[in-house]
């Protein structure tokens, strides 16, 4: 089943068109990495999919359109590459934000978006640090905080841009294979940027290569990563050595 | 203190009771601190039982002679009641425009306001339109009309620059200062009026009777309602206006009722009051400073202590210098400077 169908699509911003003619189709509870160079247009990608952006084409997301006075926000999750934290805000706060478009803008939280809000806290191992201010977090535990925005939500998409961009190492392991968990443990259809071209080979299932706004090639990690394509859309040099997990790519 | 309350083992920002009470209190304290000091001092105990005695269908004898009586009713109640609207709103509207700007120093007259207003009272004053009292005041209806001008002005041409809330806030220090300009020239025609422009400036809470309060009250109401009523969605704002939309709320549509609300609450303000400064963003900020961030929490709150405060400056404005009086704008800075350091450096948490 697909979950978002892309035909077509066009995105002017200003006067630089940075969309130009993409077809894609994602399937319901893949997870597909869009990887290309600085400036290729994978973020817009994101937020055109979110619904941000004004665009030429087609973009139909499976299951909108029955709650159309709230939108696509209980379609779609959404997690910046820098979230806005405000200053003072409770982690509890700002994970319950993510019941916005169930609760509608006036009205209270009720029993339900505080318990979905709990076990959400619970999942992500963050009920300790619930009645914390999130800017006095570290970025790990940040990042999880807004991913617990975003589950609690409660959407069958998930976009996150740069998910791993504030991270070390560690971190970005721990954030990709909880997102792999609840992934598999919600169905989830997850959407993300990454820079990391052997992370994003080893998690997800597809990955799609944009250069100039032109989605060049979708597929495995294997079709997409190799050493030609690399120093054709990143300009860079690098050895591809085969893994069992996946292919790692190495500069030289 | 914490702003927050156990559900589900969460920790959610939440208004309590318990912070209610302690608004309430002050608030009473300030009334009746307003209604007891004076030139007449009279007893705190005697003018609570006179105003239990002025609720309806409760008859209690304060003990009061009719002079005190009428002091209180009708040169007190006026004034206090007058310095608790304009306190409250001006307070309010500034929490709004923080909020809805997601900006620590935005203040009610951030969008041409102030400056409308004072052109509309220095053309009131210097055509000498004369001195109706109360409701056919020109000065005060001047001042308003002058104020909503400026707002308009601000917000049409904030669209044409474009639609972030930065294009607003620009055009609106453009719209002020071709505003002032105006004001100055019309001021330099009129030297002879300085004075009382001058003065108006500076701001006082003085009635005539109930006039005042009374033409402040439908703005109060429509503020603290509209306002209130904004207080979550505020709040989902402050994550920045396309997590907002993605949130599935209307960012700018809900920022656009808030100023209106805010704006209009204080240009009524201004009107009756003049250009009373500081309260706007005081009176949040130490909210938020002690009480904790959440709009829930600094929007109604600002309402009492916001009330609370401008008695309290008014009484030190008609009491420290008597038998003159001081200008409030005078009072609510000076006094209200110092205290705010004092609560910045006192204060654990984050400001903004």
């Amino acid at each position: 089943m697909t979950g978002i169908a892309i035909r077509d699509l066009c995105v002017t911003v200003g006067r630089a068109e940075i969309l130009r003619g993409l077809d894609l189709d994602i399937a319901s509870g893949e997870w597909l990495n869009i990887v290309g160079p600085n400036g290729a247009g994978k973020t817009t990608l994101l937020r055109t999919i979110l619904g941000a952006l004004d665009y030429d084409g087609s973009i139909v997301i499976d299951g909108a359109g029955e709650h159309p006075s709230s939108g696509l926000a209980r379609s779609i999750a959404y997690v910046p590459q820098v979230p806005v934290i405000p200053p003072g805000m409770l982690v509890t706060d700002y994970v319950l934000l993510g019941r916005t478009p169930h609760r509608g803008a006036f009205a209270a939280d009720s029993p339900h978006d505080l318990s979905v809000a709990a076990d959400v806290l619970e999942r992500l191992d963050l009920h300790t640090f619930a009645a914390r201010e999130v800017r006095s977090l570290s970025g790990g535990e940040r990042q999880r905080v807004v991913m617990a925005r975003a589950l609690t939500q409660e959407t069958p998409i998930l976009l996150l841009d740069e998910p791993t961009t504030a991270l070390d190492l560690g971190h970005q392991q721990e954030m990709l294979r909880l997102i792999e968990e609840l992934r598999h443990e919600r169905g989830l259809t997850v959407v993300a940027t990454l820079h990391d071209l052997t992370l994003a080979a080893r998690f997800g299932e597809r990955l799609a290569l944009l250069d100039a706004g032109h989605l060049v090639q979708v597929g495995t990690a294997q079709d997409v990563l190799t050493v030609d394509t690399i120093k054709t859309h990143f300009d860079a040099t690098v050895r591809i050595i085969d893994d069992e997990d996946g292919p790692v790519v190495v500069p030289v | 203190m914490t702003a927050t309350d156990r559900t589900d083992g969460l920790t959610v920002s939440r208004l309590s009771g318990r912070q209610i009470g302690v608004g309430m209190v002050v608030l009473l304290a300030a009334v009746t601190a307003g209604l007891t000091i004076g030139p007449v001092d009279i007893a705190p105990h005697r003018v609570l039982l006179e105003l239990l005695d002025g609720l309806p269908g409760i008859e209690v004898d304060s003990g009061l002679s009719e002079i005190h009586q009428g002091i209180v009713e009708k040169i007190r109640l006026p004034r206090v009641v007058l310095g608790v609207l304009v306190g409250a709103t001006l307070s309010l509207s500034g929490a709004a425009y923080q909020g809805a700007f997601r900006n620590p120093l935005a203040d009610p007259y951030l969008l041409g306001i102030a400056a409308g207003a004072g052109l509309g009272a220095t053309i009131a004053i210097t055509s000498n339109l004369g001195d109706g009292a109360g409701i056919l005041d020109p000065v005060p209806l001047a001042a308003f009309a002058g104020a909503l001008i400026g707002v308009l002005a601000s917000y049409m041409a904030g669209h044409i620059g474009g639609r972030s809330t930065a294009s607003l806030v620009l055009a609106g220090v453009a719209v002020a200062s071709f505003l002032t300009a105006c004001q100055t020239y019309v001021l330099q025609a009129n030297s002879d009026a300085f004075r009382e422009v001058y003065a108006w400036i500076l701001g006082r809470i003085a009635t005539s009777g109930w006039s005042e309060p009374a033409l402040m009250v439908p703005y109060f109401l429509i503020t603290v309602v509209v306002v209130l009523r904004h207080r979550r969605a505020l709040d989902v704002l402050a994550v920045g206006d396309e997590e907002a939309a993605a949130l599935g709320i209307n960012p700018r549509r809900i920022r656009a009722t808030v100023v209106i609300a805010a704006s209009l609450g204080a240009a009524a303000a201004v009107s009756v009051s003049g250009l009373i400064g500081f309260v706007g963003i005081i009176v949040p900020h130490t909210i938020r400073l002690a009480f904790g961030n959440s709009n829930r929490i600094v929007l109604p709150l600002s309402v009492l202590f916001g009330g609370a405060f401008m008695v309290l400056a008014d009484l030190a404005a008609r009491t420290l210098v008597e038998p003159a009086e001081l200008p409030i704008g005078v009072v609510t800075a000076f006094l209200g400077a110092p205290f705010f350091v004092l609560v910045l450096r006192t204060s654990r948490r984050e400001v903004w």
